[in-house]
């Protein structure tokens, strides 16, 4: 159980290889047809349902779950709070994986995805989408260049990384910067909508409400991502800072449930959530789900305190804000089409290949490059783990 | 230079409309798209206009061309545009094929190929080239009830106000188009009010206005959030330095201390 800990990225057979492999096999031949044969052969997108599964969670999930990246490094390059220091490369790299499935995704549902650089040079500042693609370009460089000194580090080039550590405040405030309007202007792309997103999600608040549950988002996804790492890979967060993250977690869900009740009562439409139609119940899983259950379990400090209890939380939260985007991207838009959409399987099946290479991808990345902190155990005795051993190709190839 | 840099419109009179579907086949043999015109019951890639009966009236579907379209403001590349005499038009070159114009249009006008590897979005484009000729919409020549006319836009409102005062009992007194989303390129008249006829009556808001808003405070997102960003790593940077320097010199007065204290110790020791 020394090297072969990692389940992923050993050659032995286990379970979920074999989950991945088949997922790539299903996946590979669907997105072929969709090149050769258009949209309609692979999805159930159809004139009245223009944005399906790929927009409404490979894309509007995908970026706002990796909203940790920009609020922990924000708490550690802006406000010192120097305690989180070792969670900042797991979450950076969880924001750039989140961004790599976007961008994927994109590929995939875009028309004519060749002709995806060309809001770079056709320029159109009236769209909210011309406004959400430069965020994702400029964010997505930014989070690689965050990467890079991990790089740098395992390939031993002591300079590169020296130069791209003293970037490293600019580089934080510029991320922060690009991710505060990207969370947002995700939301503000429905603002054109109004008669057609259903009252329970639309207001002029979205660009607000995407940002802050992006942020409650990306904590949640920290706190999962420490526990299944610790599952794959022998390797995790100490449970005093995964506490901590559940108490500014705590905060974020109130603010966001007091801002999301507010809006709604201010716009008057609360009562919309207690009639009996297939929305209201759409709203009632989505913030049960994602924030009053997990309100309600993180404020116990023995829920806190338990790696099991926080991962249920965190678990809850992910949860709920999918659904919140599913609501906002599918559910809230069928009644003024006048029809169902629920995607077809091929979508399904692609994108579960895609997270499905997300976490090969952060697995190999965890067992070959320095995401966790070899030190861990400060405190608490973390599992037996060694470092992972190095690739002698990788590094006597190319160091020096 | 005559009358086409007056923006130009097309004025559908419900009241007037038999049914033939001669504006659909007209549409349809323009455009070069194949099919039998009979059987399109509603806008897809196959038809940019349509005829639906909504009991024993007929009501046209087609691309308003917006006075402020919501398709030209969101599409992120400008394949849309609205041009001075009227159409909206769209260049499929242009486009990579987000399909936030669909996602935006307030009349659900835009379709989208499907079925093919390298789609379009298609909808009416108001015969734009026939324009540029100086001749008017294949819809509107091919109408045999002038129930589809096509003129300047205020010489069509002038005209639509016109007929609804004259009678009073025939129309339902309302254009629609001339206010809804700011204004469109096409006008309606009607017996009946517009929502029996399946019409929004909710558009009073021109949408294009609602993202712009938002589009606005990004200046002020960048500038006040970037100065306060870096205040706030500034004060902890200065508080953190601080902190540095003041346990230094603890540390030296402490060793100071030690020193000093050791000193007597042995003085003492020595005595």
């Amino acid at each position: 159980m020394t090297r072969d800990g990692n389940r992923l990225t050993s050659w032995r057979p286990s379970f979920w290889r074999g989950v991945f492999y088949l997922l790539l096999a299903t996946g590979l031949p669907l997105v072929a047809i969709r090149y050769s044969q258009g949209l309609g052969r692979v999805t159930n997108l159809s004139d009245s349902f223009p944005w399906g599964l790929w927009i409404g969670f490979d894309l509007l999930c995908g970026v706002g779950l990796a909203a940790g990246g920009f609020a922990i490094t924000a708490a550690v390059y802006i406000f010192h709070l120097k305690r989180f220091q070792p969670i900042v490369r797991p979450t950076v790299l969880t924001a750039f994986l989140g961004y790599a499935l976007v961008i994927v995704a994109l590929l995939l549902d875009l028309g004519k995805p060749w002709n995806i650089w060309r809001p770079i040079v056709m320029w159109n500042p009236h769209s909210v989408m011309f406004e959400v693609a430069w965020c994702v370009m400029l964010y997505t460089t930014v989070l690689l260049l965050e990467l890079s000194g991990m790089i740098f580090e395992r390939l031993g080039w002591q300079r590169a990384a020296h130069v791209q550590h003293a970037a490293t405040i600019p580089l934080v405030l510029l991320g922060v910067l690009l991710s505060t309007l990207h969370q947002s202007s995700l939301g503000a792309l429905y603002l054109i909508a109004p008669t057609k997103l259903h009252a329970l999600w639309y207001t002029a608040a979205l660009p607000w409400i995407f940002w802050t549950s992006a942020i409650c988002a990306g904590l949640a996804m920290v706190i999962v991502e420490s526990q299944l790492s610790a599952r794959a890979f022998g390797r995790h967060l100490e449970m005093p800072l995964l506490t901590d993250i559940s108490r500014a977690l705590l905060v974020g869900l109130g603010v966001f449930a007091v801002f999301r009740i507010e809006d709604l009562v201010g716009r008057g439409a609360l009562h919309l959530a207690f009639q009996p139609t297939y929305e209201a119940a759409m709203f009632h899983l989505e913030f049960a789900l994602g924030v009053v259950l997990p309100f309600a379990l993180l404020l116990s400090p023995k829920v806190r305190s338990n790696s099991r209890g926080l991962y249920a939380a965190a678990l809850l939260v992910v949860l709920g804000f999918v659904a919140h985007r599913l609501n906002v991207s599918v559910t809230g838009l069928e009644g003024a089409s006048g029809g169902h959409y629920v995607p077809a399987w091929s979508e399904v099946a692609i994108s579960m290949m895609l997270v499905a290479i997300g976490f090969a991808v952060f697995g190999l990345a965890v067992r070959y490059l320095p995401v966790y902190p070899v030190a861990a155990a400060e405190g608490a005795p973390a599992p037996a783990v060694r470092p992972p051993a190095p690739r002698p190709g990788l590094v006597a190839g190319r160091a020096g | 230079m005559l009358t086409t840099t007056r923006p130009m419109a097309l004025l559908i009179d419900i009241t007037r409309c038999v049914g033939c579907k001669e504006c659909v086949r007209a549409c349809m043999e323009e455009h070069g798209l194949p099919g039998d015109y009979e059987k399109i019951t509603g806008l897809s890639s196959k038809s940019h206009t349509a005829l639906t009966a909504r009991g024993d009236l007929y009501v046209r579907e087609l691309c308003r061309h917006c006075l402020e379209p919501s398709c030209a403001s969101v599409c992120p590349v400008g394949a849309f545009e609205k041009t001075a005499a009227g159409p909206v038009v769209y260049d499929a070159n242009r486009c990579m094929g987000c399909r936030y114009c669909m996602q935006a249009c307030p009349f659900n006008v835009p379709k989208y190929q499907w079925d093919k590897a390298a789609p379009a979005v298609t909808k009416c484009d108001f015969c734009a080239p026939r324009l540029a000729a100086g001749k008017p919409t294949a819809c509107a020549e091919a109408c045999p009830a002038e129930a589809t006319v096509f003129g300047a836009r205020e010489d069509l409102l002038a005209e639509a106000h016109r007929r609804i005062t004259a009678e009073p009992k025939k129309y339902y007194p309302q254009i629609y188009g001339e206010k809804e989303v700011g204004g469109t390129s096409v006008l309606f008249l009607s017996p009946v009010p517009f929502e029996e006829l399946g019409f929004r009556t909710d558009l009073k808001m021109t949408p294009p206005h609602l993202t712009a808003e938002a589009l606005a405070k990004i200046p002020h997102v960048v500038s006040v959030g970037g100065a306060l960003l870096f205040g706030i790593w500034w004060i902890t940077n200065r508080r953190e330095e601080v902190a540095r320097v003041e346990s230094e010199e603890a540390r030296a007065r402490r060793a100071a201390r030690s020193t000093q204290s050791s000193a007597r110790e042995e003085e003492r020791h020595d005595s």
